[in-house]
């Protein structure tokens, strides 16, 4: 993985003690809240419901174990024991105190780590495939370019003041496993027909309360044009992008109000424009990053473990666990295995100090010092040796981490909703964990098969709900909570927003309309390779209407 | 209806509501219940001051109503602030015992049974 250089670690060092400066000078009573306010956010520090929160950005959803140790450190020492892993790839803390933030920041810098671009109109927090580098299907690790954009954007004087924030992913397999269609640019990684690497490049999706998918604007962009043609995207939007509102600021509403022919005129013209001397990507750069990045040595070892097929036959929770956390890894006889963070009961994404150690511990012993933060709100150990998959499993179960339900009815993404969040119009953790305990991860789930269910607590869609292929927005009416169900949304290479069924439900409701969602489904498909995903896109929304509001009691709203 | 004055301690960030004294209190209990309009608007701008003082930050008022005999905030949002996540009893005042008498519903069907 990626090591700071020295302007790397001077950087980061002086922008710490630039923020200990400032939180002394605001606490001493030199700055108001008002000046105060822009810095803190610069530094991911919020203010939320019940105290602080601070957003530390975990670069493209990779740690080696020191890291996930401090991050355990920082959980103990200056929070509740506990951390918060994000849609972004990132980790928040609930209850920092402002006085303690320079020393957590500090404590940070000392393992590489940050918490800039993690707020702010600015270049936000690049996010990649979570299997970067071991996947199948991959054409080229996304890494490297993810952070040769996060050298280039940290502190970019010009894109430092956006109209809005601003959200890249980088996605390097032909499965789409960064949701690059929902980023205001998102770039996934092709080859032309002479085996060169390029981009295709998308421009103008984004969820929130105008939910659109990215529209393409190059189908390939050499790689040494990485730079320059982002920087003329992001001059333009920087130009044009709405000043005068902040819900139509995003470069999706320029998107959709120009037309994406008219804007890609725009950025063609821009890229044409700038000196191709001044920013182009040179190869030997490409090169030096790429090497970060490099594949551990791993020793050739068999397809298949007689230990694992083992376990297999006599442990139904292991199997489980095997068929449903655990991929092959390009390298024969490793697998990719995902710690699933949403333990049935517990709010999604949330680990406690012990299981970080835990699992910085397995890093280390099992899989070449590096974890993964998916964008799904799990972890994930990228480099496991097929043979040692049972230690692993073991050790995992220990602290209550061998949950077997990724990619299933009950790995629910939610936001941290009205429990946790200033912005937040309905709950939205308390109905994932009702969900996932009325489904749980045994059996019955698995005859339900791939699922994605994505909750946000309001309309800025945190929780990606839109394209979850059951979507769940809470909202409030009238004092009580409402949620709104959306159908058939996507979020991978074939991305789609998700349909309203209809009129709300209440708290009390949701999980029972859920259940007649999945009861529909389970009635309608051909057979069971037949995901929900698949099954909606035949039928259309129309079964699910009937079972919902004809043949059952209704929306209660 | 009456309110309570509530902002969140500068330093550390704690959720406080106003007291009878004028001093802040992490304690919903000991919250002064303003019974009306231009008391309200009296205890805003005393918290105010404290803002450009520099001891608190984001002052408001927070409507409450009595329930069982007890003041508590009428909108969830704040029934929540004022005692912890419902999702985590053991964090937030109501952990302290500082949270109102009747608190936020639970919003869990631990009493539903599942199939």
């Amino acid at each position: 993985m990626y090591h700071y250089d020295s302007f790397d670690a001077a950087f980061v060092a002086a922008r710490v003690e630039q923020f200990r400066d400032q939180v002394a000078r605001r606490l001493a009573g030199e700055l108001t809240e008002e000046q105060f306010r822009p810095h803190r956010l610069m530094n991911g520090l919020y203010l939320q419901l019940h105290s602080y929160m601070l957003r530390v950005a975990v670069p493209y959803g990779t740690l080696n174990s020191t890291q996930m140790r401090k991050l355990a450190e920082i959980a103990r020492r200056y929070d509740r024991g506990y951390g918060h892993f994000t849609t972004r790839q990132n980790i928040q803390y609930n209850w920092p105190a402002l006085k303690d933030t320079p020393d957590i920041l500090a404590e940070l810098a000392s393992v590489e780590m940050h918490a800039i671009q993690t707020s702010g109109n600015c270049i936000r927090n690049v996010t990649a495939d979570h299997y970067a580098g071991v996947a199948h299907d991959e054409i080229a690790d996304p890494r490297p370019y993810a952070e040769i954009l996060r050298q280039w954007s940290s502190l970019h004087p010009e894109f430092s003041f956006l109209p809005r924030k601003f959200k890249v992913a980088v996605n390097g397999a032909a499965h789409d496993r960064a949701v690059i269609q929902a980023h205001d640019i998102g770039l996934q990684v092709v080859r032309n027909d002479a085996g060169e690497i390029g981009f295709s490049v998308y421009v103008g999706g984004g969820l929130g309360r105008t939910p659109m998918i990215g529209r393409k604007v190059r189908d390939f962009l050499p790689e040494r044009d990485l730079l320059g043609y982002v920087e003329a995207i992001l001059r333009v939007y920087n130009m044009e992008g709405r000043r005068d509102n902040k819900f139509k600021a995003r470069i999706k509403i320029l998107v959709h109000e120009k037309g994406v022919e008219a804007l890609r005129e725009e950025i063609e013209a821009e890229f044409a424009a700038r000196d191709p001397r001044t920013l182009g990507l040179p190869a030997q750069e490409v090169q030096r990053i790429r090497a970060f990045f490099a594949l551990p040595e791993l020793e050739p070892k068999k397809p298949v473990s007689d230990r694992v097929e083992r376990r297999k036959g006599k442990d139904g929770r292991f199997a489980s666990f095997f068929a449903s956390n655990v991929v092959a890894h390009k390298a024969p006889g490793y697998v990719v295995v995902t710690v699933s963070l949403k333990v049935i009961g517990a709010p999604p994404g949330d680990a406690s100090a012990d299981q970080m150690d835990a699992v910085a511990d397995l890093a280390e012993d099992y899989s070449h010092d590096e974890v993964r933060v998916s964008h799904e709100q799990n972890l994930i150990l990228p480099h496991v040796a097929l043979d040692d998959l049972p230690a692993v499993y073991d050790r995992l179960a220990s602290v209550a981490l061998s949950t077997p339900n990724a990619g299933g009815i009950s790995d629910i993404i939610a936001c941290p909703g009205l429990d946790y969040c200033a912005l937040a119009t309905a709950r939205s953790i308390p109905i994932a964990q009702r969900i996932a305990q009325r489904f749980g991860d045994g059996p019955r789930a698995r005859s339900i098969g791939p699922l994605k269910i994505k909750i946000s607590g309001c309309i800025n869609a945190c929780g990606h709900h839109h394209v979850g292929h059951i979507g769940i927005l809470g909202l409030e009416r009238a004092g009580e909570e409402t949620y709104q169900i959306t159908l058939g949304g996507s979020a991978d290479e074939q991305a789609a927003i998700g349909q309203m069924v209809g009129p709300g439900f209440s708290s009390e409701n949701v999980v029972e309309a859920i259940e007649t969602i999945v009861d529909t489904y389970l009635g309608l498909r051909r057979d069971e390779a037949e995901t929900f995903l698949d099954a909606f896109r035949r039928v259309g929304i129309a079964p699910f209407k009937e079972a919902l509001y004809e043949r059952s009691a209704g929306s209660d709203i | 209806m009456p309110d309570v004055i509530t902002s969140n301690r500068l330093a550390d960030g704690v959720v406080v509501f106003q007291g009878a004294d004028g001093a802040w209190t992490e304690d919903f209990k000991s919250a002064a219940v303003l019974a009306d309009a231009q008391a309200t608007a009296d205890a805003l701008s005393r918290a105010k001051r404290d803002e450009a003082n520099n001891l608190v930050v984001d002052a408001y008022a927070v409507p409450v109503e009595e329930r069982n005999g007890h003041f508590a905030p009428k909108a969830l949002r704040e029934a929540i602030r004022a005692a912890g996540p419902t999702i985590r009893r053991d964090l937030g005042k109501q952990a302290l015992g500082q949270a109102p008498y009747s608190g936020p519903k639970p919003a869990s069907e631990a009493e539903h049974v599942s199939l």
